[in-house]
């Protein structure tokens, strides 16, 4: 196996590590949502910072697998 | 649903539909230069990456006539020589190292849309096995006006048109209701006020940094949105690493020179732990005040970067299967990671306002006991 091979499934392991992440906070934000209602904003926009750090850790693998492939 | 809104739609998903013919064309070109083979990896990178002419759109590709729509930009190197200038005209769209320009007793090529400089006696350029120019170098200094710098200083124009005449409204009117582009940034200036501002940095200090987070706010936006135009070429502004470096260095300018005692205190002394845990953290911590900027700067290049490069890979999908059955799949495709994208160009702009909000929190947080 060739290194942009390696790179492509340590790119594809980012991926499913990341969408493990932003998959559980939507479903809390969600289920946090639906039983509070009148808490929605404020719940969403935590919801959206931290689905952008989960992001960032699964970013620095794609680019690092962008550099090896 | 009325007929004004279904019409309206309509006439969305069309132009729509029509923009997408700006990606479409590009591959047919690539094609026609001198190469069998379409090879999409080189033909994304070379659109996500910066390039020395903005070019719109080639008519009759490969034909006797044709034509080809840019608009030309100056190239500036500074070479042992001195300065030289010249227009991105002269290379004729060549990238591959054929064109050779010669200004001030020097030969210039365009070798993947970076200028080198040939060396003395070389005619044409000679590549190692990597596909570096062997017999050239670059410019000690390239400032040239590239598309990216182009399309900064149009959003910069762009910025300064909308900003200005909604201010002059609120100097106009007596009663400051907002009317006209005014009505249009009002909403979004308080939501940065409220929304970002005020919770992240706290009620009593959050006016010192406002000019900041609106600036990078809007810019942000506004380069993502532009990045966004096909006609435009997608100058990939915000998708360009120095790009969000700058943008990065300046949060992390602004949080250290703003922090106080009790943020010092939290990195190289944390409060409330045993000694030990204290000079555990402290290495930690000081490295946590550079990785903070340093996600800022990935995740904004990754994320504009990776939107540009799904849209232009479903697209060559249908180059690399030479069959237009399979063009319906790849437009319905790249129309819908589009309109994700047109959300995601908000959001970015709103995460690395609101994050560098939280660094300014942080650095101003007084100690509560």
């Amino acid at each position: 196996m060739t290194i942009t091979g390696i790179a492509a499934i340590g790119a594809g392991l980012a991926a499913i590590g990341a969408g493990m992440g932003i998959g559980r906070i939507g479903g809390s934000a969600m289920e946090a949502m639906a039983r509070q209602p009148e808490m929605h904003g404020k719940i969403q926009s935590s919801a959206l910072i931290l689905a952008a750090f989960v992001e960032a850790v699964a970013l620095f693998g794609v680019v690092v697998a962008f550099l090896q492939g | 649903m009325t007929s004004k809104t279904l019409n309206r739609q309509f006439l969305t998903a069309l132009i729509l539909a029509v923009s997408f013919i700006g990606f479409a064309k590009e591959p047919a070109i690539e094609g026609e230069e001198g190469k069998e083979k379409f090879d999409p990896k080189e033909m994304i990178l070379h659109h996500v990456k910066d390039a020395y002419g903005m070019h719109i759109a080639t008519f009759n590709a490969g034909k006797e006539n044709e034509l080809h729509l840019t608009i030309p930009l100056p190239v500036i190197v500074y070479t042992d020589k001195g300065l030289t200038t010249f227009s991105s005209s002269a290379f004729h769209h060549d990238y591959h190292g054929h064109e050779i320009v010669e200004r001030n007793g020097q030969r210039f090529v365009n070798v993947h849309e970076k200028v080198y400089v040939l060396d003395p006696g070389a005619l044409e350029v000679a590549y190692d096995e990597e596909g570096h120019p062997i017999n050239a170098h670059r410019p000690k200094f390239d400032i040239s006006i590239t598309r990216n710098v182009f399309m900064m200083w149009v959003s910069i124009s762009v910025l300064f048109l909308i900003f200005l005449t909604a201010a002059r409204r609120y100097n106009k009117s007596d009663n400051y209701v907002p009317s006209g582009v005014a009505s249009f940034v009002e909403p979004l200036i308080l939501f940065v006020r409220d929304e970002i501002a005020r919770p992240m940095i706290g009620e009593h200090k959050y006016k010192r940094y406002m000019p900041y987070l609106l600036t990078i706010f809007f810019f942000i936006w506004i380069n993502n949105i532009f990045g966004l135009i096909p006609i435009l070429n997608g100058a990939n502004l915000s998708g360009n690493i120095a790009f969000t470096f700058t943008l990065a260095v300046l949060t992390f300018i602004i949080t250290t020179v703003s922090g106080n005692k009790n943020y010092w205190k939290h990195i190289f002394w944390m409060p409330g732990v045993p000694v030990p845990m204290k000079i555990f953290l402290m290495p930690i911590e000081i490295i946590g005040m550079f990785v903070k900027p340093i996600s800022l700067m990935i995740r904004l290049f990754a994320n504009i970067t990776a939107g540009h490069v799904i849209i232009l890979a479903l697209m060559s999908l249908i180059f690399v299967f030479k069959t237009v059955a399979i063009a319906p799949v790849s437009v319905a495709f790249s129309l819908f990671i589009t309109v994700i994208e047109v959300i995601v160009t908000a959001i970015q702009a709103y995460i690395f306002t609101i994050l560098s909000a939280l660094y300014f929190g942080m650095a101003t947080e007084e100690e509560h006991h």
